[in-house]
């Protein structure tokens, strides 16, 4: 990470423009918009398939060869059941809600490289025409993902307010504290990678994830140099920010019946289940982007039939990447039982955003030290010292805390005790 | 091209704007506030200032307004508010005079520095950030090394409201009656954390 | 029009293509549902028992303890950003102004845990 910071943007958007780029930029979109619908009807299917896998059951069987149309099949039967909208709605926001829930899950996927060679560049040749393989490479890059997933917050607040019903309402509020809970340290934990990539562009940093690895067999992806940690972090917060279990507290069903959708029903209902979807995918492509090299890999037959093939071999390694990310949401889903809410919130403020915090301290001082030639290794140890006491102050901290807070709570009732005498002797 | 899309966010913007004064219903005034910070974040990006629009949608349009929104569930607010009460006296008036004080403020800023806004004369700010590095880092290197105090004291102000807030919240359980304690603990332990009309709410 | 802008037009056309989609589901739903609403099926589910009360009840306050808390750790996020992106400019002296700010924010994180504002019990 030196020099100037380089404006990442699409070669192909810096010319002139001519009805090639313009068909180019619509195929592209079209491209990502297909690949999102189908994945979702796959990845349902998959889910389920997988579940019952897990659960010693067979899963959807019926619907086309291994039940693989059976999302097809829900979703037409949705399209045929009435559609209610509640007297004591707010017609307006619920039918908004919908939209605000699926819309800013399929933009967020717009940022993530698809395909293309990265241990050459990254770019594509395409009618003559070089370009990214993905929707739309902005200079915020990863800036337009959180931006989105904070956006998200609104579909699921405003379904559940707008129902005017009430678990659907706690619901809501719920899901909403969660979502806004856990993003704090989705962006700390999105920090560290920035820190190690140099550049907000997704392209950039899968760019510099496709760089010579370690040994020659180890890969330079993120997951990797920048220590594991805000992995794990990232994952965790993303499982929450999507509501997926072990974090599904907004639909718990035996306290909540559906949590924040409990009143929609029809096609509306189904645009809900496609965002939670679109959400996983969108999650799972963004954490191969950050932390796995998105479709960074080798090339291995590099021309065929006379065509440059590099660029395919980019987007197989993303698919693949991509896949195992999803076996893992639903691989988490099947293992872990659903958490407590006041489990939930104490990973989420007590455990992980103070730990993003110190790691992204730490890789900063690391990265500090390596521009001005410190010693790597007593800066570690000295960052170790530093972590281990400020955990020991605020193990302290908060065990005082707790006594003093007992204390009070004891004298209060002492009080209250001496209180209610007075009044007895009064009356 | 940028008329274009500078007159669409304008027309989004204000749109918002009026909104948010005019609907009765708290929610609806909150999302058009929603409406006009995007068409801000638009803006930016019309002025190639891409981090700020990034910003603007992460902080106020995401961070803010959602906070607006606990705020308007934590009131329990169903109906309309009641236009007829005034809560603090002579608050009529005085909204107008602060409202024509503002817009007084608003035509001096535009009137001085009309020059400045047009482009035909360069802010102070402006020239020393000049150069071709992205938004990004000009900002960086503005707020890191001119403004490091700034940066601190502003994290200083957000734990502020912070420990503000946690005062207010707690003052609500000190004066409980033991009844209305032992209610309370009941209702934690069974009814979950966030039942619907909680003494919490009552305690406002 | 800059390149910058060409670059959001793409994401517009991407989200115009979502917005069609979300258009297009609904219109299809509405064009092949039936609809005949009786006052039961338009009343609130609410496990099945008729709605008592009002609907819309308030929320704990606590609630609004984690977004404001939430929106400390959002702007922190945001003067980090430009920060990690181009660490080397700000050399030790950056790193040690971060280092303060991010404790200053902690420490309003550690007052709300001290005063037990993040248990839920």
């Amino acid at each position: 990470m030196t020099g100037t910071l380089v404006l990442a943007a699409d070669p192909l958007l810096s010319g002139d423009v001519g009805l090639v780029e313009v068909l180019l930029t619509l195929g592209k979109v079209l491209l990502a918009f297909g690949f999102l619908l189908v994945s979702v009807m796959l990845m349902i299917w998959f889910e389920r398939k997988l579940l019952g896998g897990m659960h010693q059951r067979f899963g959807p069987t019926m619907a086309g060869p291994f039940g693989i149309l059976q999302t097809l099949a829900d979703g037409i039967k949705l399209f045929f059941k009435e559609d209610l909208v509640p007297d004591r709605s707010d017609r307006f926001v619920f039918k908004l809600a919908p939209y605000l829930s699926l819309i800013p899950a399929f933009l967020a996927f717009a940022i993530v490289p698809l395909g293309g060679d990265f241990n050459s560049g990254g770019s594509v040749e395409l009618f003559g025409r070089t370009t990214f393989l993905q929707v739309a490479d902005p200079p915020v890059g990863i800036l337009w993902f959180l931006a989105m997933s904070s956006l998200a917050v609104y579909g699921v607040m405003l379904a559940g307010w707008s129902s005017g019903s009430k678990y659907p309402l706690l619901g809501s509020v719920r899901a909403s504290a969660q979502m806004v809970s856990y993003e704090a340290a989705l962006g700390l934990a999105v920090a560290s990678v920035v820190l190690i990539a140099g550049s907000l562009s997704t392209h950039d940093m899968v760019l510099a994830q496709a760089a010579e690895g370690y040994f020659g067999v180890i890969p330079r992806w993120n997951v990797i140099v920048t220590g594991l940690v805000p992995f794990i972090v990232f994952v965790i917060a993303g499982t929450a920010e999507l509501n997926r279990p072990p974090f599904d507290l907004v639909e718990a069903e035996q306290e909540l019946v559906g949590g924040f959708h409990t009143e929609y029903s029809s096609i509306r209902f189904a645009l809900f289940f496609l965002a939670e979807f679109m959400n996983t995918i969108t999650m799972s492509a963004v954490i191969v982007t950050l932390f796995f090299g998105g479709p960074a890999g080798p090339v291995l037959i590099g021309e065929l039939a006379g065509f440059d093939i590099g660029w395919a071999w980019g987007l197989l390694w993303f698919f693949l990447k991509l896949f195992v990310m999803l076996f893992v949401f639903v691989w988490m889903r099947a293992t872990l039982p659903r958490f407590r809410y006041d489990q939930l919130m104490d990973l989420g403020w007590k455990a992980l955003t103070p730990v993003a915090l110190g790691w992204f301290l730490f890789l900063a001082a690391l990265e500090t030290g390596r521009q001005r030639d410190w010693n790597e290794a007593a800066i570690t140890v000295l960052s170790l010292l530093v972590i281990a006491a400020a955990t020991a102050l605020l193990v302290r901290a908060v065990r005082n805390g707790r006594r003093a807070a007992a204390d009070a709570a004891a004298a209060e009732q002492v009080e209250h005790a001496e209180h209610a005498e007075t009044v007895g002797e009064r009356s | 091209m940028v008329e274009t899309v500078f007159a669409v966010s304008a027309v989004l913007i204000l749109a918002g704007a009026v909104g948010v004064v005019v609907f009765r219903n708290p929610v609806h005034a909150a999302l058009s506030l929603v409406l006009t910070l995007l068409g801000v974040a638009v803006l930016f990006v019309l002025n190639d200032a891409h981090f700020l629009a990034a910003v603007q949608v992460v902080v106020y349009a995401g961070a803010i307004v959602i906070l607006f929104l606990f705020v308007i569930m934590l009131l329990g607010v169903d109906t309309a508010e009641k236009l007829r009460v005034e809560p603090i006296a002579g608050q009529r008036p005085l909204a107008v005079v602060v409202g024509a004080a503002l817009a007084a403020l608003l035509g001096t800023v535009v009137i001085i520095g009309a020059d400045v806004l047009t482009g035909l004369r360069r802010s102070a700010g402006e020239r020393a950030l000049d150069g071709s590095a992205s938004d990004i880092e000009r900002i960086g290197r503005v707020l890191f090394g001119e403004f490091a105090f700034a940066v601190e004291v502003t994290a200083a102000l957000l734990t502020v409201a912070v420990v503000g807030a946690v005062v207010l919240t707690r003052r609500t359980s000190r004066p409980r009656s033991a009844a209305a304690a032992a209610d309370a603990s009941l209702q934690d332990s069974d009814a979950g954390p966030d039942a619907p009309s909680t003494d919490a709410g009552r305690g406002q | 029009m800059s390149e910058f802008l060409r670059t959001y037009l793409t994401v517009g056309i991407f989200g115009a293509v979502g917005v069609g989609l979300v258009a297009a589901l609904l219109g299809v739903g509405r064009i092949l549902r039936p609809s005949r609403p009786t006052p039961a099926k338009v009343e609130n589910y609410e496990s099945g028992v008729d709605p008592v009360g009002d609907m819309w009840s308030q929320a704990n306050i606590r609630y609004y303890v984690f977004a404001l808390l939430f929106v400390l750790f959002d702007v922190e996020a945001v003067f980090i950003f430009p920060w990690a992106a181009r660490l080397e400019d700000y050399g030790l002296f950056g790193l040690v102004e971060m280092a303060i700010f991010i404790f200053i924010l902690l420490l309003g994180l550690l007052y709300a845990w001290r005063k037990r504002m993040l248990r839920w019990v």
